[in-house]
């Protein structure tokens, strides 16, 4: 099954390597991979999507944990959570009836386009995976020129994150326990 | 105080308590040489000077294996580096806890690619626990303060610092950080007291139960409450090749080594347990031989601080994230709590009397007869001339299962192997090091006529700083666990694994200037040995043993321990 991982990892040299070499050291694939700093400079987060088994999936979340420099790490899949990939893509749109047709398309998936000549557009489009996959479905037979496609970007919905914390409260408290040595 | 970043690590090492460094110099980390020679002995720090750098890992790691301390190596850039892989691997699949510390080219000429320059962070990222390139002298005191809390804290294991020669040279004021906090590096010490709870209430019921110690147990220093765990829940107890000493060979209740090379009662009791209880082990592939056989009939217990290896190869029924020690003192504590409040724990006679039955139909065995010298019997005899006290580091191959399986370790960091990597060469260099982190104790290096030759080169070494580590070499004139494989598995055919052309050991020795000495008769093995154990200093024991013994029982890579093959 696909999963979407986020990670919070330090904004440092060669954190993408640690994070890529792990993956291919182990076998595991990353089918897409997109990453950039936080708001605070000295994070960044990474969005990966890949497949596997649960016991797979189960491999790479923790061994992403182990990673020194790596702070948190989710399981995107597991929670309502929002999608998003970014395409562009240079499509014919020679003059007439083409363009006519190319033009209805990008209004239909409220895409944009972003350069003009006269016998092509570069269009932009940010959309859920399927509805990329949908356009350059549908723009395919109108002749493609080029393509451009970020790996997914993904975020926890609000209700979701609050949920996920209050589980997480509940799970942590036992490590405040002192411990009774009864030995 | 201002100083060159060369003096801020030593400096460093200084506040870390580190008394030994094994390196060898070269160009790159020629700033911290020149401190080294002015002023290491008046900081505390002794520089052993090794002949190759794999060596200075496998003695750094023999070092840390030994104490528990954090073992360090200096090797320079480019070579010294490449040539420390092999150990800093090595450190990384056993847990050992090694900080090393590599030269590198200017950090202006880093990428350029200058001369002696290797990417030494991008080629070890896959067998460190973490890396670090010191880009600035002002960095060095915290990164370096940071490497020995990640080396040697959590599940442990090697961490590499890249020193460019311009940072070693660089002024700036040395402040040792007092405290170190990696936000992003949290490991997890208490376990969940649910899983504890859980795991007591089935230990109590379990009729026919196996305690399974590694080299986890070791790390966290559980012995006593391991032992107490056993004795209060009259748990038979078998060791990891990595977890030998965690619990008393001589224990009434111990079960020896289980795996490929285990004992017929203790894989039989393993494999036929309700209830498997593991602290600090990871479920090895030589340990479990076939996973679909292995243990079918058993809950398992999983007690490890790192999740990942939890539930890795055989499904857990309690998970169990902690550290050994800390986790075993919660399950005596629950136990205390539930004896109190009356609860039983099941009886376990049958259990006992089936694993006494099936120790005295297979216990291991040999022949002593005839004039030839049986490596098992010279593993025999060592143990009964140091008193099963000695620190025993082996090589890999035969050898160091008949160690493993005779020598019967009462307690922990006494024994010192490569399990994880099997690199041969560890045998020597690694004694060498816990011989200087023991002093005044019996240090032992058994090692095959194979491996020895890989790093025979210490001999130098352990003869330039009066080291006194014994080296016993079990010479069979065969890569000894190659050639069984190719008799047993490939009709034997013996191809490439004839070693006998070889040096005179005993001369090679004397040649370092090494005190040596030879058996080739069973009636010389006792009074060798002695002579060679009571000489102070290095010395070297060669052992002509009979060529074509075989290691018993042994399970057949892939197989299920049930298929282990006896005779
Ligand atoms: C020729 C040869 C033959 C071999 N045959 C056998 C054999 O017959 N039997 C055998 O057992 N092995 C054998 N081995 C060794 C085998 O390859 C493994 O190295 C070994 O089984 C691993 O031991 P371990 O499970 O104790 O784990 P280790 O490698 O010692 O790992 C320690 C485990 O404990 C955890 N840990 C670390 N610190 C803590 C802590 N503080 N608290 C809790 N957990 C902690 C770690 O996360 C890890 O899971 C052989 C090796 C060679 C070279
Ligand atoms: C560096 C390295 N190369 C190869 C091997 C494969 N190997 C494992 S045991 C062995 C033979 C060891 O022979 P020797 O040192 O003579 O010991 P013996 O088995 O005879 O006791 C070999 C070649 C290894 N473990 N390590």
């Amino acid at each position: 099954m696909r999963h979407t991982i986020s990670l919070t990892v330090a904004n440092e040299y060669g954190m993408l390597a640690r994070v890529a070499g792990l993956f291919s050291a182990r076998g595991y694939q990353i089918d897409s991979l997109c990453v950039a700093p936080l708001l605070n400079d000295e994070l960044s987060r990474m969005t990966i999507t890949t497949h596997g088994n649960d016991q797979i999936i189960e491999q790479i979340i923790k061994q992403l944990e182990k990673l020194v420099k790596v702070y948190e790490v989710h399981d995107l899949t597991k929670d309502a959570h929002v999608e998003r990939q970014m395409v562009l893509l240079t499509v014919n749109a020679a003059m007439g009836e083409q363009r006519q047709e190319v033009l209805s398309l990008v209004e239909i998936f409220r895409a944009k386009v972003v350069d003009v000549s006269t016998d092509a557009f570069i269009i932009e489009m940010t959309g859920s995976a399927e509805k990329v996959e949908a356009l350059i479905d549908l723009l395919k037979p109108i002749g493609i020129r080029d393509l451009v496609r970020t790996g997914t970007v993904a975020m926890t919905r609000v209700a979701a994150i609050k949920a996920r914390q209050a589980k997480y409260d509940e799970e942590e408290t036992f490590s405040e326990l002192t411990l009774n040595e009864k030995v | 105080m201002k100083y060159r970043g060369a003096r801020i690590f030593l400096e460093a090492l200084r506040c870390e308590g580190i008394d030994a460094v094994f390196g060898y110099p070269g160009g790159a980390v020629l700033h911290i040489y020149d401190e080294i020679g002015k002023c290491g002995t008046e900081l505390g720090i002794k520089h052993y000077l090794v002949r190759h750098e794999q060596a200075a890992l496998f003695a750094a790691a023999g070092y840390a294996q030994a104490t528990g301390k954090t073992g360090v190596a200096l090797v320079t850039s480019g070579p010294g580096g490449t040539n420390a892989v092999t150990g800093i691997t090595n450190a990384f699949m056993d847990s050992l806890p090694i900080v090393v510390f590599t030269g590198q080219v200017p950090t202006h000429l880093i990428g350029m690619d200058a001369f002696q320059e290797a990417d030494l962070t991008g080629m070890t990222r896959s067998c460190t626990k973490h890396n670090y390139l010191v880009k600035k002298v002002e960095d060095l005191a915290p990164i370096v303060k940071e490497a020995f809390y990640v080396a040697n804290s959590g599940r442990p294991g090697p961490v590499l610092v890249d020193l460019p020669k311009d940072v070693t040279a660089a002024v700036t004021d040395f402040n040792y950080p007092e405290i170190v906090d990696v936000p992003s590096y949290k490991p997890q010490v208490y376990g969940d007291p649910k899983q504890i709870r859980r795991a007591v209430a089935a230990m109590m019921k379990a009729k026919r139960p196996v305690l399974y110690i590694g080299g986890g147990a070791i790390t966290a220093g559980a012995n006593e409450e391991v032992r107490l765990l056993a004795e209060k829940l009259n748990l038979p107890t078998t060791c990891t090749l990595m977890g030998l000493g965690g619990f008393p060979a001589s224990h009434p209740l111990s079960l020896g080594m289980l795996g490929m090379h285990g004992g017929y009662w203790t894989n039989m009791a393993v494999n036929n347990s309700d209830l498997l209880i593991s602290i600090g082990a990871r479920f090895d592939d030589r340990v479990t031989g076939k996973l679909d056989e292995f243990a079918k009939d058993a809950k398992i217990i999983h007690v490890d601080i790192d999740p990942s290896n939890i539930g890795k190869n055989v499904k857990t029924d309690i998970p169990i994230v902690g550290d050994a020690r800390t986790v075993t003192k919660q399950l005596l504590t629950e136990l205390a709590n539930q004896l109190e409040a009356g609860e039983t724990i099941a009886d376990k006679s049958e259990w006992h009397q089936q694993i006494a039955d099936w120790k005295e139909q297979h216990p291991f065995w040999f022949h002593q007869d005839g004039d030839i010298i049986k490596p098992q019997y010279v593993i025999k005899e060592l143990h009964r001339l140091t008193d099963g006290k000695a620190v025993v580091s082996a090589d890999v191959g035969q050898h160091q299962m008949w160690t493993a399986q005779l020598y019967g370790f009462d307690n922990p960091r006494n024994w010192l192997n490569s399990g994880g990597l099997g690199a041969m060469g560890y045998g020597f260099p690694a004694g060498m090091g816990a011989a200087v982190a023991r002093p005044g104790e019996t240090c032992v290096a058994v090692v095959g006529d194979g491996g020895f030759q890989m790093t025979l080169m210490e001999l130098a070494t352990i003869k330039q700083y009066n080291i006194p580590i014994k080296v016993l070499v079990i010479n069979n004139g065969f890569l000894g666990m190659v050639r069984q494989w190719q008799e047993q598995f490939y009709a034997h055919n013996y191809s490439q694994s004839d070693i006998a052309v070889q040096p005179d050991f005993v001369k090679l020795a004397q040649a370092y200037g090494v005190p040596a000495f030879r058996a080739e008769k069973v009636s010389e093995v006792t009074s060798t040995l002695q002579e060679a154990l009571n000489t102070p200093g290095p010395a070297l024991i060669e052992m002509k043993v009979a060529r074509e013994e075989n290691v018993f029982p042994i399970v057949p890579a892939g197989a299920a321990l049930k298929d282990m093959i006896l005779q």
